[in-house]
C-alpha cells in the first residue's frame, strides 16, 4: 500500500467516514454504524448479567455542572461550551450585517446553560448524588453518549465528537478497585476474541499546563489510570479502551456518599467506540464482510 | 522559610480544619488531593520567586514540609550558582 494514503484517505474514499471540512468532525456510513452496533452488543453480552442500570443522556449536560465537576481547572482547553443568540430586532440586523460582510457575527452570541459532554459518565455522578446515600453493595450503571473534545487533528483516531460506551461502579474502595480488575480482565478476552493487538499501560489524562503536568504524574505514580491501547492509525498506538479509578474524588465534588454516610469511591471503564471500530478496519480491512470468520462471528454471531 | 512552608500549606494544602502537622506529616495521608497539591506548588514558587524544575513536579516533592524545604533550597541555591 502507498505509505502516503492514509487511514483516513482509505475510510474517506470507501465512504465509511464523510468529510465535514472540519478535522475530527465526520459522517457516518451504514457499514461503519453496524460495527460500531455490533461491537456494542458485545460489550452488553459480556457486562450484561452484572444488572447495571442504564442510563442515557442527550450529549450534553448544563453548564453548572461542567463548572462544578472541576473540568475548567484539568482541561480547559477541550471544553465546548454551547451559545446561541439572545438579543432583540436590533441585534439581529447587526447580525445579518456582520455576517454579510464576512465579520465574526458569533460575537452576537451568549453562553446558554448547556455545556458538551466532556466524558459519558460525567453527567452521571451528580444524578447518582442526587438520588441519595448508596444502597449497600453500591450502584452499577451502564452509560453511553457522544461526547465532545475540542481537538481539531488529522489523525482519524482522534475525532471532536465520538462516541464513549461505560460502566460505572460505585461504592466501597474494594469493591470499585475488584470491578476495574474484573473489567481489565474481561477487556482483554474481549479484545483478543477480535484478532486485535492490544497492550494494558499506565496513563494519565491530559491535564492543562504546567500544574497539568504534576496531575499527570501524580495520576499515574498513583495507578488511577490504565489504557488498552491498539495501533491504529498512527506508530504509537492509539487508547481504545481506559480503565479510571477515580478514588473518593467524586464523593468530594458531587456528595456521592455511601450507606453508612462516608464518602464512596469510583470507578469507570471506558470503551472508545470509533477508535475500536477504526482500529477493526485497520487491522481486519474495509470490507467487514470479508473479515475473518472468527472476528464475524463474536461481533455478528 | 520552615515558617513560611508552614504557613503556606496551611493556606493551600486544603487539609481538613483542625490538623496539626509537623515537619515531618505526610501530607497526602492528612488529606491533600490531587489539586491542592498542585496548588500548594504554584503557592510556593510564588512566595519563593522559584520554577520548580519538571523532574521535580512529583508527589514525593511535595509530601511534607521537610521535603518541600529541600526542594525549595536545592532550588534557589541552584539559582545562586547560576
Amino acid at each position: 500500500m502507498d505509505a502516503s494514503v492514509t487511514l483516513l484517505d482509505q475510510l474517506i474514499a470507501e465512504g465509511l467516514l464523510i468529510r465535514t471540512g472540519v478535522e475530527g468532525l465526520y459522517g457516518r456510513s451504514g457499514v461503519f454504524e453496524d460495527v460500531i452496533v455490533r461491537f456494542e452488543a458485545l460489550v452488553s453480552r459480556v457486562g450484561g448479567a452484572d444488572g447495571a442500570e442504564v442510563i442515557r443522556f442527550p450529549p450534553a449536560m448544563t453548564r453548572r455542572q461542567l463548572e462544578t465537576s472541576g473540568y475548567m481547572k484539568s482541561f480547559p482547553q477541550l471544553a465546548g461550551t454551547v451559545h446561541s443568540f439572545c438579543g432583540g430586532d436590533h441585534d439581529h440586523m447587526d447580525l445579518l450585517a456582520t455576517l454579510d460582510e464576512g465579520g465574526d457575527w458569533t460575537q452576537k452570541q451568549e453562553a446558554t446553560d448547556i455545556a458538551l459532554t466532556p466524558a459519558a459518565c460525567y453527567p452521571l455522578y451528580p444524578m447518582v448524588a442526587a438520588q441519595g446515600p448508596l444502597p449497600p453493595g453500591g450502584r452499577l450503571f451502564d452509560v453511553q453518549s457522544y461526547c465532545f473534545r475540542h481537538e481539531p487533528s488529522a489523525d482519524p483516531a482522534r475525532m471532536q465528537l465520538f462516541r464513549m460506551r461505560e460502566y460505572v461502579r460505585a461504592g466501597t474502595a474494594e469493591e470499585v478497585q475488584a470491578f476495574r480488575q474484573r473489567w481489565i480482565e474481561r477487556a482483554e478476552e474481549m479484545i483478543a476474541s477480535l484478532d486485535l493487538p492490544y497492550e494494558v499501560v499506565p496513563a494519565n489524562d491530559p491535564f492543562f499546563g504546567r500544574a497539568g503536568r504534576m496531575m499527570k504524574v501524580n495520576q499515574r505514580e498513583q495507578g488511577l489510570k490504565l489504557e488498552m491501547v491498539i495501533p491504529v492509525a498512527n506508530a504509537q498506538p492509539t487508547a481504545c479502551l481506559s480503565f479510571n479509578y477515580h478514588q473518593d474524588h467524586f464523593a468530594h465534588t458531587w456528595g456521592v456518599r455511601l450507606a453508612d454516610g462516608g464518602p464512596a469511591h469510583t470507578s469507570c471503564v471506558g470503551f472508545g467506540l470509533e477508535r475500536i471500530a477504526l482500529a477493526l478496519f485497520r487491522h481486519h480491512g474495509l470490507d467487514p464482510a470479508a473479515w475473518p470468520d472468527n472476528v464475524r462471528r463474536v461481533l455478528w454471531g | 522559610m520552615n515558617q513560611q512552608i508552614h504557613d503556606i500549606i496551611l493556606a493551600h494544602a486544603g487539609l481538613p480544619a483542625g490538623v496539626e502537622i509537623t515537619d515531618e506529616t505526610d501530607l497526602y495521608r492528612a488529606g491533600m488531593k490531587s489539586f491542592a497539591s498542585v496548588q500548594l506548588m504554584l503557592a510556593l514558587e510564588e512566595a519563593f520567586d522559584i520554577e520548580f524544575p519538571e523532574e521535580m513536579l512529583n508527589r514525593a516533592t511535595f509530601r511534607s514540609a521537610s521535603a518541600i524545604e529541600r526542594a525549595v533550597s536545592q532550588i534557589s541555591s541552584a539559582t545562586l550558582v547560576a
